[in-house]
């Protein structure tokens, strides 16, 4: 039997979770139609979030392509379908070849399996970061480096803790329906080994009564603890949660069926969800919204 | 005693199998690099006492990982070291790189001298006396403990100690008895 899972016609960091809750009950090696053809419109986490779904699944699912031109459009010109294709089998006609000269989009999808494929983000990412941060978002220089810093950390993620390979790709866009500016953003998703696993792997790891994907994301994301012993590791997603402080962004991670989040004053999410539908993994995401005056925040 | 100059980025394209990148990211390649710096370190000529001048300026950027392993490993590695005495003055640090080093620095509470222009500052975890010791033992050049202790107006033996434990940091120098700050001697010839 085909089960048809449906994408939500605005896919992004919380809607993509409507389509865990409708996989969630279904058994591992259940045959899928990822029904696409509706989708207007898919954030980077959306979109990695999907190539990392199809990652999970034991039977190759099928995935039904946006219908709309101008969605296929940009799905191609972020380097989605090249990547679906070895994932799904897809269904519907879409562009079979990237169309050059998407300012967006900082960095198609892009596959992260060692250390050299972060030299490759960041070195490709650092000169249109730098015309986009100062420009568009209207942030200081030293926002720069450190969404360079920062891309590399949460990419380096995947290498350290994954076990396998992932997904990245940053894009910026002009986020009107939730904040009405300007944001960067980064997605990083893989469907390893996840924050609990990964923690429990550390030599003499005693569980806590309280030991779960929420209990794992806190102590990675909040205390940096790490499951190496080494003092100097876990400076990653610390450096991380301090550059998003800085320029009033937000980071969100999410992994197995929890949901951690650093968030700002003009975001109203939870700061920690847990209960979520399954996802193997880790999925990071990083926003960076344009710079307002305080007036102007108000 | 022997001096050298490293120059990070040549390391680094020395590291890396393509030259491309002046990106120092990743654990793994400033594992890479540090490791680089120790053989280098290793087959130099001289008595195990080394001045080495560890050269950011063609670096563009630095991330907490590589930090972590090409800046505080190796401060780690040579600190209070038995067989050799290695001292580090870091150069070409500019804001770019600052916030990475700085993180690493107060993470593992360490210190380093960083020169900057004409000067040479220590930066990172220092209690006051060290600190207050070093910009001292920096300013007159060279001196004893007991002109470490009238200028910091502490007594001898407190200033005995700061001073031992700045040269176990690898931030003072001894040379012929009198201590000398690391990147001092230059400036006072």
């Amino acid at each position: 039997m085909t089960h048809v899972i449906a994408v939500p016609p605005s896919l992004d960091d919380h809607s993509f979770e409507q389509v865990l809750e409708q996989v969630a009950p279904l058994p591992d090696d259940a045959k899928l139609v990822v029904d696409a053809r509706h989708v207007r419109w898919a954030s980077p986490y959306g979109l990695t979030a999907l190539l990392t779904f199809a990652q999970t699944r034991k039977v190759m699912p099928t995935l039904a392509v946006p219908e709309l031109e101008d969605t296929a459009s940009y799905w191609a010109r972020a380097a989605f379908f090249q990547h679906a294709e070895g994932l799904y089998e897809l269904r519907g006609s879409y562009p079979k070849r990237r169309e050059a000269g998407e300012s967006s989009v900082l960095l198609e999808i892009t596959p992260i399996a060692k250390s050299d494929d972060v030299h490759a983000v960041v070195g490709h990412v650092q000169e249109r970061a730098q015309r986009i941060i100062k420009s568009e978002l209207k942030l200081e220089s030293k926002a720069i480096i450190g969404f360079a810093m920062t891309l590399s950390e949460v990419c380096q993620n995947i290498i350290e803790h994954a076990g396998q390979g992932g997904w990245v790709a940053v894009q910026s866009y002009n986020w009107t329906r939730r904040l009405g500016r300007r944001v960067v953003v980064i997605a990083v998703c893989d469907a390893g080994l996840g924050f609990r696993k990964s923690l429990e792997s550390t030599p003499g790891h005693v569980p806590t009564d309280r030991w779960d994907d929420a209990a794992a994301l806190e102590a990675a994301v909040i205390r940096g603890v790490s499951r190496f012993r080494d003092r100097g590791r876990g400076q990653g997603l610390a450096g991380t949660r301090s550059y998003v402080g800085r320029w009033k962004g937000k980071l969100s991670v999410r992994s197995g069926t929890a949901r951690i989040a650093i968030v700002p004053g003009w975001d109203d999410d939870v700061p920690l969800a847990e209960g979520l539908p399954a996802f193997p993994g880790a999925q990071v995401q990083v926003i960076i919204p344009e710079a307002v005056s305080d007036t102007e925040a108000r | 005693m022997m001096q050298q100059h490293i120059d990070i980025s040549s390391v680094l394209r020395q590291t890396l199998a393509c030259d491309l990148y002046s990106n120092l990211v990743t654990r793994k390649t400033g594992a890479a690099v540090r490791g680089q710096i120790e053989q280098l370190l290793s087959d130099s000529p001289g008595d195990g006492r080394a001045l080495t001048v560890i050269d950011f300026s063609q670096v563009s950027m630095i991330d907490f990982s590589c930090a972590d392993e090409v800046v505080a490993k190796l401060l780690l590695r040579y600190s209070d070291e038995e067989a050799t005495e290695v001292y580090f003055l870091f150069r070409g640090v500019t804001d770019d790189h600052w916030d990475a080093i700085e993180a690493v620095l107060e993470r593992h509470g360490l210190a380093l001298a960083l020169e900057s222009g004409d000067d040479v500052r220590v930066v990172g975890a220092l209690s006051d006396g060290e600190r207050r010791a070093w910009d001292a033992t920096y300013r007159l050049g060279d001196a004893t403990e007991d002109d470490i202790a009238a200028e910091t107006g502490t007594d001898g033996a407190g200033a005995r100690d700061v001073l031992e434990a700045l040269w176990r940091r690898r931030l003072v120098m001894r040379v012929d008895g009198r201590y000398v700050a690391v990147g001092g001697a230059r400036h006072h010839g």
